[in-house]
This record gives structure tokens, C-alpha cells and sequence, in this order.
């Protein structure tokens, strides 16, 4: 056995992966052992709150030390660790191919590092669930089939990860799954990824029509030579990709799914829902970045369909009373802001903000956890049904949970931009290279998404933390602070959340020390894509569209964001609401924003009543009528004709007899004739 | 009239044949039926004999076989007459539909 600081001298001369193999075994072993325990020893809480945690952690562990390699090494070209050949017929050659580059590294670094902490948070979370062994496993899996997605090396690896965190979404959506409402949430949430992942697997079979293989680094470097420039094909691959993107990372018109999936417990939100997976679309699109960059139509829509989404979720949250739908149509809008940057070619930027995102929308869906948790408890205590989601239902919590009252203002600062939180580098660089690579609409889109961002979080603090409580006098008593296996989690995310944009900071902020950490890194990634583009007439403006340096727009931006923030805050924080179950639906502008544009009613009406009527009209006419009527009129036939011969069986010796005479003469006749 | 001798019996071995398959489809008295068969198992014994004239020996040996089954066949059916004679009180056919369907 070699040691660490052996091992890490090595890789000195070139990177090679250390223990490859074993970042995706090890989860998928806790999945196995909590599989297992869910049906051989329920009871038992000691096994799976040992081995779910400490399988992504050692995960973590070992991607930890694999990133000091790479760093060490600083490879240029990617390390593939070929493990075996999957499937192999004419000229398809797929391997099971892991791909370690600085783009998968950052990722595994997110996905490990995040889930280890949502799976400590879990085990406080869910200690009194009777599926608590069942979570585990899926939480395991989950982590497994994301490092699939992340590590894949050919586009079917990525499927193959792409496919199983969609299956594991579902199960943690519909984990409670007695409640049909949960269950049915869980279905949509599949039916809907279904849709994209459509759009994934023609994209790959019109890679592999037109290169002859998936794998991306062979895919990448024929590219250039092998398609025109904004010519058709790439345009048809990207556009199909980001079908297959839109519906795992909820982007308009497949986004519809994502505030639904809140149905699944806390943690799975942040973990899923918020943190990794439905940044998956994201990553796939900073992957092909050299596709993409090949397609400017296809760059475009991307840009135009982010912004659109961040505009559109961003209004939505300002008007929902679910906590978690907030904090998940917020989620919808951060994830629009990526694709905004990386549909402009702003790679590093969008990677940036999915990677302090994750920080600080895991950290504000677990104190939304910690508060659900507390108000479960406490109505629970009271034999109450009021729902505990509803922060109509909440206000003045920070008396009774202070930890996570400061950790959950932590995040609402740094999902703001406000200087120098994690979102302020991160959701900055965004808008500043929008407005600076000439993309004037989308770059006042986003600063007025931005904006709304820093008013519905308000809102969420104070609906919650701020005022009277509201959760009844005979519940109040039992709220209490969440335990420290739930709170140290949110503050280890807390502290993440300040310093995470730090990785990053731009030249043109004075005073502060130019780092460019990231953009270093992932410098070597996004080479390619960046030539290309650069080639063919992308340039920086170096201001915004309505003048500008990014010092004076950074200023301005965290400014305004205050000042919503105080201006929202002052507003709501002495505003008296009814509790959930005295208040009335909202009217007007607001009522439309409650119902989130009624885009679900809308679907409903173009899309699912008329499938359902055409299904119910192959049920009736197709299979009722031609399949059935076919079927049982060739067996009310064949009884007539049995019926029929039924007249010649007498029972009488004598008819028999004559049927037998008369027989032997036809055949005496015929043989005389 | 020189009517050959062969000719005749056959022409009786028909007529007798016939006589019992008319009986056998008729006649409802299980006796009587059991009566024809026998007729048109002699009517096939007699045109075997005729036969054995041009034919050779082996017919003959054929009519001893008919003779030992009818002899057997006779026994065991006498003795379902009268099994279904005790049943039914009566030996007409045509109540004997048991097997139908």
C-alpha cells in the first residue's frame, strides 16, 4: 500500500486517478447495505446512520485527493480510466470510460462534497421516518448514478447517470409514497424528465450518425472538421441537447416539475433538487461547450430560454406561501442564470454559479428543513394539522432557532449578490458578460431577475423568521432549535456560502486582490469551445450595454440588491398575515402569480386533456371496439358453428347409424364413379 | 334360366346385407337391431365363401374369425340388453341417449 504523500508525488509527472473505480463503489455499497437493511432489519437506525453518510464521505475522501493530484499535475488533455467495454456491435464501440478532467473534477468536488453534508443533515432529519433505511439506500444511489453523470467519458456513460438520478428522483419525490398527492408528484416529475431525456437520445444518435462514436473527447476534436459551422446538424445536436437539458434542469417549457418535486422529504431538495442534479443540464452544456459553441442559433436559445426562466420563476416565488416552493421556483431562476451564461459562452461564469449555488441553495433549503422540522414537531405535539410548510403558519422564528434564523440570512444575502457573499462574485459575472458580450435584453432580464431574487427571499425571511408567530398559542411553546447533527451542517454550508465566491474575483473590483482561481482551472476545458467562439467574433466590450465598467455595475448591482432587501424588509416585517387556513386565495396580479401563470393549467388543456382524449379514444374505438369486438366475434362464431354441429348429435343409435351408412355409400360411390 | 351360380349367391349376400342395415337403421327394439347386425355379418360370411371359390382357401379361415367375433359380440351384447332391460324396463333405442352431449 502506497502512501498519501507518495502517491501524491507521483502524480507529479502525470495526473493518474487514484482509485477511480472507488469514488463510484463506494456509494453504490451504502446503496446496497441500505437496501438490504430496508427489508432485513427496519427497525435498525445504527447501520444506515453509519454507512449512508460515510459512503459519500469517503467518496468525498477520495475525490479530495484526486483533486490535490490534478492540481499538482495541472494536465492539459483529460485522464480516461477505462474500466470495460459495455457494448460493442459494427462500428459502435462503447466503454465504460471515466473521464478526470478539471470540469468532472469540480463537479465530483460539488456532488461528493454536498452531499456528504445533506447526508449528516439527513440523519437528523429523518431519525423518526419508518423508511429511514429505504431514504439511505436511495440517497446512495442517487450520489452513484450523479458521479455516473459527472465522470462520464461518451455520451452513453452520461445517459446512463443522466437516467439514473432521474429514477432516484423520482423515488425520493414519491418516497412517502402512501400520499397519492406525493406520488403523483413523483410521476410528473418522470413523465416530464422523460420528454427531455428524449431529446438526449436523438442528439446522441445524430453524434453517432455523423462521428461514428460517442466518446466526447473523439467527438470534440473532429468537431471543427467534421460539421459547418451553424450549419444544420450541429445546430439539430445542441438544440436536442438542450431539450434533454430543459427537462432535468427545469427550464422552460419542462420546468413545471421541479416545484412539484418539493412533495419529497427536505433534504432530497436540497440534494436533488437544488444542488446537484438539476445542474446536470448545465454541466452537459458546458461538456459539448464545442458543440455549442459550433452553433450560435443553439446559443442563443439556450441564453434567451435561461433568461427567460429566471425572469419568469423569479416572479413566481414572489407570490407562493410554501416555503419550498419558494425556495424551488428560486432554484428554477438560479438555474436560467446558468444557462445564461454558459448559452453566451461565459462557461466558467455559469460553472461558477452552479458550484456557489449549490452551497447556498443546499444551505437554504436545509434551514428550510430545520424550520418544517421544528413546526412538524411542534404541531405534532398539539395534535394539529395545519401545514408546517406554510409560512403563513410561521413568522417570528428566530426566538426559538436562532442558528438557523443567522444561517438562513447567510444564504438570503448571498443568493442577493450582496458584496462579498458567494453570490455576488458568482451572479455578477453572469450579468456583467451578458451585458459585455453584447446580449443587451437578456443582461436587463437578469439584473431585474436579480432584483426579484433579493425581494422574494426577503419576503421568505421575514414571512418566517420576522414578526409575530403564527403558528397558534398552544403549538408555540414546542418550537425549538433544530439538534446539532441538523445545525452544524447548515453552518459548515453557511460558511461555504461566504467564502465560495472567493475562488473567483475579477481584475476590475478595486481594493480586492484579482483571483482567478477558476477560471485557471477550468481554463483548459473550455479551450476549445472559447477558440472557437472567439474565432468566430465573440468579444468582450469590456462595458455594459448602456456603458459601464464591471467595477461601477457590480457596485450598482449589490446596491440596488440591498436596497431591495431593506425596502422589502421594511415593507413586510409589520404586516400582520392571517394563518393558511383563515386566508383567502390572492386576486389580481397576485393571484396569477400564486397560480404561477397557470402554465400547469395551460399544459393541462393543450397537452394532457387531448392526449387523454385520444387515448380514451384508442381505448373505446381501437381496443374496445376492434381488438375486443375481433377477439370475441371470432368466439361468439365459433360457438354458432358449434352449435350448429351440436344439431347432428342426436344421442339416438339410429341417427348415428344412418350417418355411418350413408357415409360408407358416398365413399362406395365415389370410388365406383 | 342359367343364372350362375356365384352370381346368385351374391346377389343374396347383397340382398341379406341390405335387409340388415334397413333393419339397423329402423327398427327400435335393441333385440331386432342386434338380430340385423348378425344378418349382415352372415351376408359378408356368404359373399366370403363365394369368394373363396376363385380365391383360394384363406377366405373361408376369414369366416371362422367372423363367426368366433360375432359369437363373442353376440355374448357381451346380450348381456348389455340386459343390463339396460333391468334400468329402463324396455330395450327401445332410441331412449338410449345417455352419451349425448
Amino acid at each position: 500500500m502506497l502512501s498519501l504523500p507518495l502517491l501524491l508525488q507521483e502524480a507529479h509527472a502525470a495526473y493518474e486517478p487514484i482509485l477511480p473505480a472507488w469514488i463510484l463503489l463506494l456509494p453504490l455499497i451504502g446503496a446496497v447495505v441500505n437496501g438490504v437493511g430496508a427489508f432485513n432489519w427496519r427497525g435498525n437506525k445504527a447501520i444506515p446512520s453509519i454507512v449512508g453518510p460515510a459512503a459519500v464521505i469517503g467518496a468525498f475522501a477520495i475525490v479530495v485527493v484526486n483533486f490535490l493530484a490534478m492540481r499538482a499535475a495541472a494536465p492539459h488533455d483529460p485522464a480516461i480510466v477505462s474500466l470495460w467495454t459495455w457494448m460493442s456491435a459494427g462500428d459502435l464501440r462503447i466503454g465504460v470510460d471515466l473521464q478526470f478532467d478539471q470540469l468532472s473534477m469540480l463537479m465530483l468536488l460539488v456532488v461528493t462534497g454536498v452531499s456528504s453534508v445533506i447526508h449528516v443533515y439527513s440523519v437528523g432529519y429523518m431519525r423518526e421516518d419508518p423508511g429511514y433505511s429505504r431514504y439511505f439506500a436511495y440517497l446512495n444511489l442517487f450520489v452513484f448514478f450523479m458521479l455516473i453523470l459527472v465522470l462520464g467519458a461518451n455520451f452513453a456513460i452520461t445517459f446512463v447517470g443522466w437516467e439514473g438520478v432521474g429514477l432516484c428522483s423520482y423515488l425520493l419525490i414519491g418516497f412517502w409514497y402512501e400520499n397519492r398527492e406525493f406520488a403523483s408528484a413523483g410521476k410528473k416529475a418522470f413523465i416530464v424528465n422523460r420528454i427531455g431525456d428524449f431529446g438526449f437520445l436523438v442528439a446522441m444518435f445524430l453524434v453517432f450518425v455523423h462521428f461514428g462514436t460517442l466518446n466526447y473527447e473523439t467527438v470534440f476534436a473532429a468537431a471543427p472538421a467534421a460539421l459547418a459551422y451553424g450549419g444544420a446538424v450541429v445546430t439539430a445536436i445542441t438544440l436536442f441537447l438542450f431539450l434533454g437539458c430543459t427537462g432535468k434542469s427545469a427550464q422552460i417549457p419542462l420546468y413545471v416539475w421541479l416545484p412539484d418535486a418539493m412533495a419529497g422529504p427536505t433534504p432530497v431538495s436540497a440534494l436533488i433538487h437544488a444542488a446537484t442534479m438539476v445542474t446536470a443540464g448545465v454541466y452537459l452544456v458546458a461538456r459539448t461547450s464545442v458543440l455549442f459553441a459550433m452553433a450560435p442559433v443553439s446559443q442563443a436559445v439556450v441564453a434567451a430560454v435561461g433568461a427567460g426562466t429566471a425572469l419568469l420563476a423569479a416572479t413566481i416565488a414572489t407570490q407562493q406561501y410554501d416555503i419550498k416552493k419558494v425556495l424551488a421556483y428560486s432554484t428554477v431562476s438560479q438555474l436560467g442564470y446558468m444557462f445564461v451564461a454558459v448559452g453566451i459562452g461565459a462557461y466558467t461564469a455559469g460553472i461558477f454559479h452552479l458550484m456557489t449555488h449549490a452551497f447556498f441553495k443546499a444551505l437554504l433549503f436545509l434551514g428550510s428543513g430545520a424550520v418544517i422540522h421544528a413546526m412538524h414537531h411542534a404541531y405534532h405535539e398539539v395534535h394539529s394539522h395545519e401545514d408546517p410548510n406554510d409560512m403563513r403558519n410561521q413568522g417570528g422564528l428566530r426566538r426559538f432557532m436562532p442558528i438557523t434564523f443567522a444561517t438562513m440570512w447567510i444564504g438570503t444575502l448571498a443568493i442577493s449578490g450582496i458584496f462579498p457573499l458567494a453570490g455576488f462574485f458568482s451572479k455578477d459575472e453572469i450579468i456583467w458578460y451578458t451585458g459585455a458580450y453584447g446580449y443587451g435584453i437578456l443582461w436587463g432580464i437578469a439584473l431585474v431577475a436579480a432584483l426579484l431574487t433579493a425581494g422574494y427571499m426577503t419576503r421568505l425571511m421575514v414571512m418566517t423568521f420576522h414578526g409575530e408567530n403564527r403558528t397558534g398559542a398552544d403549538a408555540e411553546p414546542h418550537l425549538h432549535e433544530v439538534p446539532a447533527v441538523m445545525w452544524i451542517p447548515l453552518a459548515i454550508l453557511a460558511v461555504l456560502s461566504i467564502v465560495g465566491g472567493w475562488v473567483n474575483i475579477p481584475d476590475a473590483l478595486p481594493v480586492l486582490p484579482a483571483v482567478h482561481a477558476l477560471h485557471d482551472w477550468l481554463h483548459p476545458v473550455f479551450e476549445p469551445a472559447r477558440g472557437i467562439l472567439e474565432a468566430h467574433g465573440l468579444h468582450d466590450a469590456h462595458s455594459s450595454p448602456i456603458g459601464g465598467g464591471e467595477a461601477m455595475w457590480a457596485g450598482i448591482s449589490t446596491v440596488a440588491a440591498a436596497v431591495v432587501i431593506i425596502l422589502t424588509f421594511r415593507a413586510l416585517v409589520h404586516r400582520t398575515w392571517k394563518p393558511a387556513a383563515d386566508s383567502t386565495e390572492p386576486t389580481g396580479l397576485a393571484g396569477v402569480l400564486y397560480n404561477k401563470w397557470y402554465v400547469d393549467e395551460l399544459y393541462d388543456r393543450t397537452i394532457v386533456l387531448p392526449l387523454l382524449a385520444l387515448w380514451r379514444g384508442c381505448w373505446r374505438i381501437v381496443d374496445a371496439g376492434l381488438i375486443d369486438g375481433s377477439i370475441n366475434g371470432l368466439a361468439a362464431g365459433t360457438r354458432a358453428v358449434g352449435w350448429i354441429g351440436s344439431l347432428f348429435q342426436t344421442g339416438r343409435v339410429a341417427t348415428y347409424m344412418f350417418y355411418f351408412v350413408t357415409g360408407v355409400l358416398v365413399i362406395l360411390a365415389t370410388f365406383l364413379l | 334360366m342359367n343364372l350362375d351360380i356365384e352370381l346368385a349367391s351374391l346377389i343374396l349376400s347383397a340382398f341379406l346385407f341390405a335387409v340388415g342395415t334397413a333393419g339397423v337403421l329402423v327398427r327400435r327394439n335393441a333385440i331386432i337391431v342386434f338380430m340385423c347386425v348378425e344378418l349382415m355379418l352372415n351376408a359378408v360370411n356368404l359373399s366370403l365363401i363365394v369368394f373363396s371359390r376363385s380365391l383360394g382357401l384363406e377366405a373361408q379361415v376369414l369366416v371362422f374369425f367372423v363367426m368366433a367375433v360375432a359369437a363373442a359380440e353376440a355374448a357381451v351384447g346380450l348381456a348389455i340388453i340386459i343390463a339396460i332391460f333391468r334400468h329402463y324396463e324396455g330395450v327401445d333405442v332410441d331412449r338410449f341417449n345417455l352419451l349425448r352431449w
